[in-house]
């Protein structure tokens, strides 16, 4: 019981670390991201390339890939989602969709369908006593990097003056710019590491998850769900709501199987009908 | 925008995801003409099951095409023969519509290898009522043959009794006594899931428990978690997945380190392909069933070798029973005389023969099950592999009088 709740808590280190990256996006951009999936497939199929290409290990994947991605990222902001800005979001919404769909295309052309092998890393691959029970070491580690990352971002976004704005561009833009500060110079790295995050847990992903194209695909939707029982545009709603979220996935899996999957989708209709804006999300605008 | 307009548009978008746009059909046109031969490939070309069988089973078709006609020459009775296809995507409703679509426009007057048991089923109900011939490749639930058998549906290929007579009967009698059995919550799992049930009881076992797990599901670990809790304690973890699942759940399982615990792994359906994805060592010793390997033989490894060269991969079993149909199709055509389905379907039912995928084989009268010989198999560690794909030792024969179940009472033809 207590090992199946600790075992939501590694779930639901995924459901944060990609619900976080499209909350920032969300907030600050107004884009919904639907290419957030692709480019966790993208850290995950980055790790197994460099691996199998050029035998590079995952302990340098794993910062290598995510920065690498970042930059993608950046590169998307830039040359895509900054063109479409001024129109109705709607267009970002279907022009990120129809890059999932590409990017997702492209993976599948080069590798097929098929899982890719990725092995788990030798130092992690046996079990550490947790006092009330044994864990597989490997998922402690992800448990422990993604929580980090989750301070780091909330350290960033809370202590430093970049932070500040980040954080006032993304609950009122507005606002912030009547303030003469140059909300777009903030868009572009904002973008980047919402996509590094992505990648990151892609990478962290790969040595206990199939590596093929369609990962992300079969994971965005919950995550969507994720981020909005948590609030849209909610930075710590997003991750307390991923967490919450695998560990009640886990329970219900242990309890009664055959609901788990539709659980996710049961939370975000009650907690929509019982607070439209999400857990933490803001309740203004809502005539 | 306004959260709530957000929120509005968000959830217009998830539904437009779920509703899943991946891909759109794929093949060519053709018109109904007399001395035309159309067979149709219908399967899944961009989805889960994509490399098992999907476009290199087209190829496979194709192969059996030149063969046919390399025999026969100026003698074949189909002059022209053509190969259409087109992608299911995994789900009936679309399966439904594309082989009316298939047979009625494109003229098709076989469809092959449908794998998904509910997309097969579906197809067998559109075969059934435009008189048309369907022979079944890629799925394995045993209701084609039985409740839901049809004149013009032929199972051809595996079951899922196949599958746990070989794997359920094998690993119980090794004893695997106890077992707990998880499986994809579908068609597919839950014949299984039944399949497997009987054959592990007939063969003295227990079920544990039984599980439904979320389909496609990426975490599995609240099951491993919940298997050595379980009272009795299960020997083997009885696992129903396939495809990108099936590499979730072993890699989970090694995780959990499983095996040191005591519990063993029986893997219901794996595919070449899937052992290719998890690599030899992170499945070595695990038995299963087959219906058919490449390295088993000169004949089969010289057909591999054509087909490697077309595709560059090495064949799944569905692979070559679809080129094996193709062929049984033609030959039938050939035998008959005509292409009237009724006449062709008289000379499928019964008939004995061998080729490079089925061995000692029959169609069933009864029921249109191809009845042949399995193979129980089990993968080499690492250590024994000496050539790219060839994971398997084949550990015995299943002879095919064996290897399938008697007719079901519940199939009137």
């Amino acid at each position: 019981m207590l090992q199946q709740a600790f075992d939501g808590l590694v779930s639901g280190a995924f459901y944060a670390l990609l619900a976080l990256g499209l909350a920032v996006i969300f907030g600050m951009l107004g884009v919904v991201n639907f290419a957030h999936g692709a480019f966790y497939m993208l850290g995950a199929f980055g790790a197994y390339v460099v691996l199998d290409d050029w035998g590079v290990s995952f302990w340098i994947a794993l910062p290598v890939v995510p920065v690498a991605l970042g930059v993608v990222g950046v590169v998307v902001e830039r040359v895509l989602i900054r063109r479409l800005a001024a129109l109705d979001p709607l267009y970002n919404f279907l022009l990120t969709f129809g890059l999932a769909l590409i990017l997702q295309d492209l993976v599948k052309r080069e590798y097929g369908v098929q899982s890719q092998p990725y092995p788990r890393p030798s130092a992690l691959s046996g079990s550490v006593d947790l006092g009330l029970f044994t864990y597989p070491a490997y998922r402690v580690f992800v448990l422990g990097v993604a929580l980090v990352a989750c301070l780091a971002v909330w350290y960033v976004l809370s202590r430093t003056r970049a932070g500040m704005i980040v954080r006032a561009a993304t609950e009122r833009p507005e606002l912030t710019r009547a303030l003469g500060i140059d909300v777009g110079r903030w868009v572009t790295p904002v973008f980047g590491a919402g996509v590094a995050l992505a990648g990151l847990a892609g990478v962290l992903a790969a040595p206990m998850r199939a590596v093929n194209p369609l990962m992300g695909s079969d994971l965005i939707i919950a995550v969507f769900a994720v981020v909005v029982i948590g609030g849209l545009g909610s930075i710590f709603g997003s991750v307390v709501s991923g967490f919450a979220v695998g560990v009640l996935t886990a329970l219900t899996d242990f309890y009664v199987p055959s609901l788990s999957q539709t659980l996710v989708f049961i939370l975000m209709v009650v907690v929509l009908l019982w607070r439209p804006a999400g857990l933490f999300g803001r309740e203004e605008g809502i005539a | 925008m306004r959260p709530f307009g957000r929120t509005a548009a968000l959830a217009a978008g998830m539904a437009l995801l779920a509703a899943g746009c991946n891909g759109g059909p794929g093949g060519g046109g053709g018109k109904i003409s007399d001395g035309k031969i159309e067979l149709a490939v219908l399967n899944d070309q961009s989805g889960v099951y994509a490399d098992v069988s999907g476009k290199a089973s087209i190829e496979a078709v194709k192969m059996a095409v030149a063969d046919y006609k390399a025999k026969y020459g100026d003698k074949a009775v189909a002059k022209k023969i053509e190969v259409t296809s087109a992608d299911h995507q995994n789900k009936p409703e679309v399966a439904n519509s594309k082989a009316q679509e298939l047979y009625d426009r494109q003229g098709a007057d076989v469809i092959l290898d449908v794998p998904t048991s509910s997309a097969a089923l579906a197809v067998a109900g559109v075969a059934k009522s435009k008189k048309k011939i369907f022979m079944d490749v890629g799925a394995g639930t045993t209701a084609l043959e039985g409740a839901q058998c049809n004149k013009y549906t032929f199972h051809y290929g595996y079951n899922t009794y196949m599958l746990a007579h070989g794997t359920g009967d094998t690993v119980t009698r090794d004893g695997g006594k106890n077992w707990y059995i998880i499986y994809p919550d579908y068609a597919f799992g839950q014949d299984m899931t039944k399949s497997f049930s009987a054959s592990i009881k007939a063969a003295g076992g227990t079920i544990v428990k039984n599980d439904p797990t979320p389909f496609p599901n990426d975490n599995f670990s609240t099951f491993l978690l919940k298997a050595p809790g379980l009272n009795p304690k299960p020997q083997v973890l009885g696992a129903m997945q396939a495809g990108g699942d099936l590499v979730n759940l072993v890699k989970q399982y090694n995780e959990y380190g499983l095996k040191k615990k005591g519990i063993g792994l029986a893997v219901g359906l794996m595919f070449l392909s899937d052992i290719h994805s998890l690599g030899p060592d992170a499945l070595a010793g695990t038995k299963f069933s087959d219906a058919w390997y490449w390295n088993a033989s000169p004949d089969n490894r010289a057909w591999a070798d054509r087909f490697k060269a077309k595709t560059g991969k090495r064949p799944t079993f569905a692979h070559a029973g679809n080129y094996s149909a193709a062929t049984q199709y033609l030959e039938a055509v050939q035998r008959a005389g005509t292409d009237k389905s009724d006449a062709v379907v008289k000379q499928l039912e019964g008939y004995k023969f061998g080729d490079v995928f089925a061995k000692n084989a029959q169609i069933r009268a009864q029921d249109h099950l191809l009845l042949h010989d399995a193979y129980l198999a089990q993968v080499k560690p690492s250590s024994e592999v000496k050539e790219d794909w060839d994971y398997e030792k084949i550990l015995k024969t299943v002879p095919a009088a064996e290897a399938f179940q008697r007719p079901d009472a519940a199939c009137k033809l």
